[in-house]
């Protein structure tokens, strides 16, 4: 009865049947292939209705959705519904009362292509610049008439920028275009550099008009993004050493002075990042706004745990084993494995949630390198935590107390220094700088009982090949096996590059028993 | 002779009703064997805990054949041969009438010698690599053909034509990378469209892995990650895509380990359209559903706590043993095993699980993506329910090889072009 009303209001009403068939095609929006959705979208952006915005927002958001009890199309915010075409307020539904609108990715990126046509004619520049992106995302020939419609009254050079390599990637694409419209797009794109060009370009190598263009345009590309790995190897295999040195540098103190091997290393990194989490679930339910502040807050909080914590396992067990390496060995093995279970008892076995800062999210282009802004603050942290542990060295008393008894813990006992003590605060600091390290790889690693697990035998081996006690050995160590790795990873894979390093290690120890940078204390005297 | 009569009579009425007593009164115990503590403790602890609710809720209906339930619960503590060690317990000692158990593919294969010696029976609820079917394990997670295969197929129906196999350097990536491609390269993809990778358990550097990645996807063509990723390595490798600006538009990453359990508390914002294949979702609509999500949240208190599809298995798992167990009339394993195949139970899916010959069940295969609430909107599912298949048809050792656990075959690799039981020794090993 419907369609005959409709095939009737057709004829006797167009304009009419237009909005009629707009609320056909939403209706019809749930059902078929996602190719035929697809089509129905395009119809629906196309179809200039004021309502077509709001309703492809709620399709790429997953919340548009069909009501159970009667059928209506609905957009779902918070819990309660309206009407999706007539806008009329639905009451309050449960997921269970709805079904929601499939959509999946490659739908998502169609209604966000329909969409981005949509947003040119958006108020805020920003939104036009990203409506242009998401155009030249997936280029469709059919937007080039609103694509030229808003270049001409765009203003904002940004966003004119933006628009401009949107039409041109277009206009690759688009049958129609002249040669000369279509070598100005190509040269336009070509400056760009970067994957996204080569994707653009490599299409027009069997046109005959371009392909000399296209050619010198690629190999142009291709030598810049070679210098561009090599520059992006170097990058990840500095942030690889830095959180490496962050892992290890507190080791490295303890074995250094204490001669003593903690296996618990990874467990005081793993406390770091639990209080972390702690600190960050506070924030969230007393003082949601200091959320960006909560790793600078975590990170004295997770020093004076880790460190405390250090100290009591020192004063308990390891200050009775000294001089027993295998013992103390065994012992602070259990350690981590008590540590390890505490934590699961008490949080559960589960990742727990440990968020990014906004400062510490996303990335930024330098020299068409694009570096994540996480790495770049951790590189950053761990410098400086180095340089931290050297003004304690060099400018302390306890520093100068402790670099006594690394060299000659006899002859420092009878200078005066109470080695003992010496002994458990350099404990304590190993602890602490292990919970610093815990607080950095909260924010790249998951937070959960096994973290410290996977950088204990990485942190040894940085000590061993860098020399037991000495900063400066740890700091060379540490960047130069994950320059190494990083180096060894794309040629043998990640599995075998791990075995490359372990070997390289072994025969380097074979040359230099004492690592890089050997000092003399009690660890390697014995 | 009167007395000694009477006193053999009176015996015998004594051990009667003892026997009847035992019979009636004394529970049947049920083992319990997940992981509490070390690494798989983040996937085990639940599937003990949905055992104990599916014990309870059995117990309140009145118990199987009259008599009360009893879970006995043991922890192998992620560690392989003590697998074995408490499975030999459960059995030997605590006299179980069966076991569910199990996740990793390691410790399954650790404690099957012991399941075959004192002759009991294995519930396993985890999708695995297939290339298995014995007496007395029951597989009630997805074989490659119910979860990896129908992923891929959905892929290539959206296009993709490039493919990276990304996987955790164990048996299970690289038995289904193995599979998967053969697959491919059956349906006409070309070597150079195939990337393969693998890296170490707990891998969180993926700095290198993701710019290959993106650097491979870049060529124009559509391409995917099909991730056998473990657990607790994917984040790092989540994130590190999301940093490095790829999004699941770009280059959808489809994942067989990544489970609502695993996203349960993870900022899931940078895994947003990424997609993962099972057999069931917490967000799947439909009544049955909805009872168990219920009835789970009151059993633990708490309305977070997520369902998965392993405990899903574990529901149709536990469902089957109840049913062939009443029809059997006993708990005898014998007796029950041989009761397993052809059992029908309802799964959460509006569908039904049917155990085959081989010992694996009926389930469809779905595609989820994640969504900001760390659920999974459902993309894809397939019509009605796909069979299990034990022995992968695109492997070559595994091509000719069917499994049967009813008469005359009796075999879990029986050969069908030389007609022999023991066909291959291809059992891909631990």
């Amino acid at each position: 009865m419907r369609l005959i009303r409709l095939i009737l209001l057709c004829l006797i009403m167009p304009a009419a049947a237009l909005a009629q068939s707009f609320e056909e095609i939403a209706r019809a929006l749930p059902e078929g292939s996602y190719d035929d959705r697809a089509d129905r979208v395009s119809a629906l952006a196309s179809s200039g209705d004021p309502r077509a915005e709001a309703l492809l927002t709620a399709l790429v958001g997953g919340d548009l959705a069909v009501l159970k009890s009667d059928g209506r199309l609905v957009i779902v915010t918070d819990g309660s519904a309206t009407d999706a075409l007539s806008g009329d307020p639905a009451g309050s539904v449960t997921r269970r009362d709805v079904t929601p609108v499939r959509v999946n990715n490659n739908l998502r990126g169609h209604v966000r292509a329909a969409l981005g046509t949509l947003g040119l004619v958006a108020e805020s520049p920003a939104a036009r610049t990203r409506a242009a992106a998401q155009v030249e995302a997936a280029p469709d020939p059919a937007q080039l008439s609103a694509l030229e419609a808003a270049l001409s009254r765009e203003t904002d050079t940004k966003a004119r920028d933006a628009l401009e390599i949107a039409r041109a990637s277009v206009l690759l694409v688009a049958p129609d275009a002249t040669p000369d419209e279509r070598a100005e797009a190509l040269a336009l794109i070509a400056e760009r550099r970067g994957a996204a060009a080569q994707v653009r370009i490599r299409p027009l190598l069997s046109d005959p008009a371009l392909k000399d263009a296209a050619r010198t345009a690629l190999a142009d590309i291709e030598r810049a993004e070679a210098l561009r790995g090599w520059g992006l190897t170097l990058w990840q295999g500095l942030s690889l050493g830095s959180v490496l040195l962050l892992a290890a540098i507190g080791l490295s103190i303890t074995f250094g002075v204490c001669g003593v091997i903690n296996m618990a290393h990874g467990e005081l990194v793993m406390l770091g990042a639990y209080t972390t989490f702690m600190v960050q679930e506070v924030i969230r339910t007393h003082a949601p706004g200091l959320f960006d502040w909560s790793l600078a807050i975590a990170l004295p909080l997770a020093f004076l745990v880790t460190a405390a914590i250090g100290i009591a396992v020192e004063r308990g067990i390891v200050r009775r084993l000294y001089g027993r390496p295998l013992e103390t060995l065994l012992a602070t093995w259990g350690v981590s494995l008590i540590l390890q279970q505490a934590v699961r008892s008490i949080f559960g076995p589960n990742n727990r949630q440990v968020g990014n800062p906004s400062w510490m999210s996303g990335s930024v282009e330098v020299l068409g390198l694009s570096l994540t802004w996480n790495r770049i603050w951790i590189m950053l942290f761990a410098l400086a935590v180095f340089g931290f542990l050297m003004l304690v060295l060099r400018r302390t008393a306890l520093g100068l107390q402790m670099r006594a008894v690394t060299q000659n813990r006899a002859m420092a006992a009878e200078m005066g220094i109470r080695t003992g003590r010496v002994d458990a605060l350099t404990f304590g600091l190993g602890a602490g700088i292990a919970g610093l390290a815990g607080v950095a790889l909260s924010q790249i690693d998951n937070v959960s009982p096994n973290l410290g697990q996977g950088y204990i035998v990485d942190s040894f081996m940085v000590v061993v090949f860098g020399g037991a006690g000495s900063l400066w050995g740890t700091l060379a160590g540490a960047f130069t096996l994950g320059i190494v790795n990083k180096l060894a990873e794309p040629l043998a894979g990640a599995m075998l590059a791990k075995v490359m390093i372990l070997i390289f290690i072994i025969l380097f120890i074979q040359k230099r028993p004492r690592g890089l940078f050997p000092t003399r204390g009690r660890a390697v005297e014995g | 002779m009167k007395l000694p009569s009477l006193t053999a009579s009176l015996l015998s009425a004594l051990i009667g009703t003892a026997a009847l007593a035992e019979d009636t009164s004394e529970p049947i115990k049920v083992g319990i064997l997940h992981s509490l503590s070390g690494t798989m403790a983040i996937s085990e602890t639940t599937l003990k805990d949905a055992m104990l609710m599916l014990i309870e809720q059995q117990n309140a209906r009145g118990g199987v054949l009259g008599r009360k339930l009893e879970p006995v619960v043991v922890d192998p503590a992620s560690d392989w041969p003590l697998f074995a060690e408490k499975a030999r317990e459960l059995i030997a000692g605590d006299q179980v009438a069966a076991v569910f158990g199990c996740w990793t593919s390691v410790s399954r294969k650790s404690v099957l010698p012991v399941f075959r010696e004192l002759d009991s029976i294995l519930f396993y609820p985890v999708q695995y690599e297939g290339e298995e079917s014995e007496r007395n394990v029951f597989y009630t997670g997805a074989a490659p053909n119910q979860q990896a295969i129908p992923a891929v197929e959905y892929l290539m129906d959206q296009g993709v034509e490039r493919w990276v196999l990304a996987g955790t350097d164990y048996v299970y990536p690289r038995t289904t990378n193995k599979i998967l491609e053969q697959f491919l390269k059956d349906r006409g993809v070309a070597d150079e469209d195939i990337l393969i990778n693998y890296t170490p358990f707990g891998q969180s550097d993926w700095q290198t892995i993701v710019s290959d990645i993106k650097a491979f996807g870049s060529t124009g063509k559509k391409t995917a990650v099909v991730s056998t990723i473990n657990g607790d390595a994917n984040v790092p490798f989540y994130k590190e895509l999301a940093n490095q600006g790829i999004t699941a538009e770009q280059i959808p990453v489809v994942a067989f380990s990544v489970g609502e359990e695993e996203l349960a508390g993870i900022d899931t914002a940078p895994l947003v359209g990424h997609m993962a294949a099972w057999n069931y979702f917490q967000s799947v609509d439909d009544p049955a559903n909805y009872e168990f999500i219920d009835a789970w949240h009151k059993f633990t208190g708490s309305d977070k706590r997520v369902t998965n599809d392993p405990m899903e298995a574990h529901y149709i798992g536990f469902n089957m043993w109840v049913k062939a167990v009443e029809k059997a009339g006993t708990t005898d394993p014998d007796k029950v095993i041989d009761a397993m195949v052809g059992i029908e139970v309802p799964n959460l899916t509006g569908g039904k699980a049917i155990m085959g010959k081989d010992h694996h069940i009926t389930k469809p295969a779905m595609v989820g993506e994640i969504n900001a609430e760390g659920q999974f909107d459902i993309v894809w599912e397939s019509e009605g329910e796909v069979p299990g298949d034990a022995w992968s048809d695109y492997l070559p050792g595994s091509k000719d090889l069917i499994a049967d656990w009813t008469d005359p075959i009796r075999c879990g690799n029986y050969n069908t072009t030389t007609k022999t039981c023991g066909g291959a020794e291809t059992t891909a090993s631990n």
